[in-house]
């Protein structure tokens, strides 16, 4: 397996996932993918729909359980050794929620919660507001995340996210249908957080508007990393195989039949 | 007499003392729990923890009759305890692990529990006619021993779910981002179980085991029509639980009525005013803030000028 060595060689990597494997529903999803990603890089995980790119990023979270394999972030083991205090995963969207309103502010506030407090801390209410200020959702703090739009939903996980002050970002396939001020919010987000030192880890269709902040990309394919270099050219990347303009988001994606052979032992 | 004297008789009688401290208690511990479920859309799990009792409540008396307690349904509310216990751990790990969806397995449930309780009572000598007071309810015949045990229980109820409201509304909220930060969801989720299974015993006296659910459901249905955060919903719910609790048994004191059917029924006529006023409110608010009303949600194809 390949691994990076581009970045600046921190002892102890954002990301270090060894053979992980995870089966779901019976079907072989990931099959011994590594994957490294080092102190500051802003790495992004390319592949088609149900390549296992999403799985991958959920199996590093601890969301679905893996099958084999380890996964380190920010130099702890997965469980409660990781520093959950540094991490922001944003995902792809809101649940559809309950019967019961939630504001943005508690929405964000849940975000101080992890596997290491199971109580936010005094200034909870300052830092949440901070966080929505960042994605410009301030003035609408006090609103019912359900009044929302799709778009100030989906800012409104960013700050959930950034109310953590993370070393370690993690944003599902943040371009796919969303508003433009909404996708500058994500741009903007990496930016101010590549140039502090984080790390950054984005699920992407195409490199589209983050191109330029890309250092490195990871391609699955049929569960396996295929490729892992430098990002390729958006030209390139529309004539290759995994160029798709569809986003159906079928969970767990299964593999095609004819293709399964190559996958499945 | 007047209004201000036969309220004074009312209160100085101590069966009504009982129920009142027990109305108040249970009124306000079981919307906190009832919010939380709310939230996870399952609203119903009390009812089938509710069922579940039932069956402790019947075994509970089998071995009561065994041992030659008396009275035989001594046993009874401990039966009723660990039933319910043990119905919200499974319902949890069916959930987890399982094929099966949530409401699949709180189906199972009710069945199950009412099949139960019907079977054992019979067993243990009794008649459906014995169940009847546990499924509506017998506030009246509240005990001193019964309200410790009632007070202990709404304590520890509230406390844990004011105590951990973070927690527990993170986990509610969106599930998948609380395991991908490191929180022990299925723990949490038991813990919101556990819970509900010591509101439902707790709020068995008072309402009956077939409207258990209503007193921590009906409240917070209707604190989400008129306020608009997690918060607020969870302490308007609990102000209205105790409400229509101390109310409802009030007006059982005048007359004759089942307690626990009056409290429902006020909860829902809260509701239904609630329902009825709401486009008032809601207009006025629009006012304040207007904004446009599309949902923006994503289109199903990738248009080309999205992909920019």
């Amino acid at each position: 397996m390949r691994v990076s060595t581009g970045a600046a060689a921190a002892a102890e990597p954002a990301v270090l996932a060894t053979g992980v494997d995870v089966t779901l529903g019976g079907h072989q999803i990931l099959q011994g993918v590594d994957l490294r990603v080092g102190r500051g890089e802003v790495v992004a995980l390319l592949g088609a729909n149900g390549s296992g790119k999403s799985t991958l990023v959920r199996a590093l979270l601890g969301i679905v359980p893996r099958t084999a394999g380890e996964v380190h972030l920010l130099g702890g083991a997965l469980g409660n050794g990781v520093p959950w205090e540094r991490v922001g995963y944003v995902p792809q969207r809101l649940p559809a929620g309950g019967g019961v309103p939630a504001t943005g502010l508690e929405v964000v506030t849940s975000g101080l919660v992890h596997g290491r407090t199971l109580r936010p801390p005094r200034d909870a209410r300052k830092r949440a507001l901070a966080a929505l200020e960042q994605v410009g959702m301030a003035r609408h703090a006090r609103r019912s995340v359900l009044q929302m739009s799709g778009g100030q939903q989906q800012r409104v996980l960013i700050a959930r996210a950034l109310v953590r002050e993370p070393d370690l970002l993690v944003l599902d396939e943040p371009t796919s249908g969303i508003d433009l001020p909404t996708q500058e919010t994500f741009v903007a987000t990496v930016r101010a957080l590549h140039d502090a030192g984080g790390t950054v880890l984005v699920i992407l269709h195409e490199l589209g508007s983050f191109a330029g902040l890309i250092d490195r990309a990871v391609a699955l394919r049929h569960g396996r990393v295929v490729y892992d270099g430098p990002p390729p050219r958006p030209r390139g990347e529309h004539a290759g195989p995994e160029h798709e303009h569809t986003h159906p988001h079928a969970d767990p994606p299964t593999p095609g039949a004819g293709l399964s052979m190559e996958v499945l032992p | 007499m007047t209004w201000f004297e036969t309220l004074g008789a009312m209160l100085s009688s101590p069966l009504m003392q009982r129920a009142l401290i027990a109305a108040v208690l249970v009124g306000a511990a079981a919307p906190v729990v009832g919010t939380f479920l709310v939230q996870r859309r399952l609203a119903l799990m009390g009812d089938g923890l509710g069922h579940v009792a039932l069956t402790g409540v019947a075994l509970g008396w089998l071995v009561g009759t065994w041992a030659g307690l008396v009275p035989q349904d001594a046993l009874a509310i401990p039966g009723a305890v660990i039933a319910a216990l043990i119905g919200s751990v499974a319902i949890e790990w069916v959930r987890a692990r399982g094929r099966t969806s949530g409401d699949l397995a709180l189906a199972l449930m009710f069945y199950g529990g009412i099949a139960g309780g019907v079977l054992l009572i019979k067993l243990a000598g009794g008649t459906n006619a014995n169940l009847v007071s546990y499924l509506f309810g017998s506030i009246s015949t509240v005990s001193t021993g019964d309200l410790w045990w009632t007070a202990g229980l709404a304590a520890g109820v509230l406390l844990v779910g004011l105590g951990l409201r973070h927690v527990l509304f993170a986990v509610s909220h969106d599930e998948e981002f609380a395991r991908g930060s490191g929180l022990p969801v299925t723990a949490i989720n038991m813990v919101v179980a556990a819970m509900s299974a010591l509101t439902v015993t707790v709020a068995m006296r008072v309402v009956g085991l077939l409207l258990v659910s209503a007193l921590m459901i009906v409240p917070v249905a209707v604190a989400q029509l008129v306020v608009g955060s997690f918060a607020r919903v969870m302490a308007l719910a609990s102000g209205i639980g105790v409400a229509v609790s101390v109310v409802g048994l009030s007006i059982t004191y005048w007359e004759d009525i089942p307690p626990g059917a009056t409290i429902v029924l006020l909860a829902i006529a809260l509701y239904a005013m609630a329902a009825v006023t709401r486009p008032l409110l809601t207009r006025r608010r629009t006012d304040e803030a207007p904004h446009d009303p599309h949902p923006e949600l994503p289109d199903d194809v990738d248009l080309p000028v999205a992909a920019r």
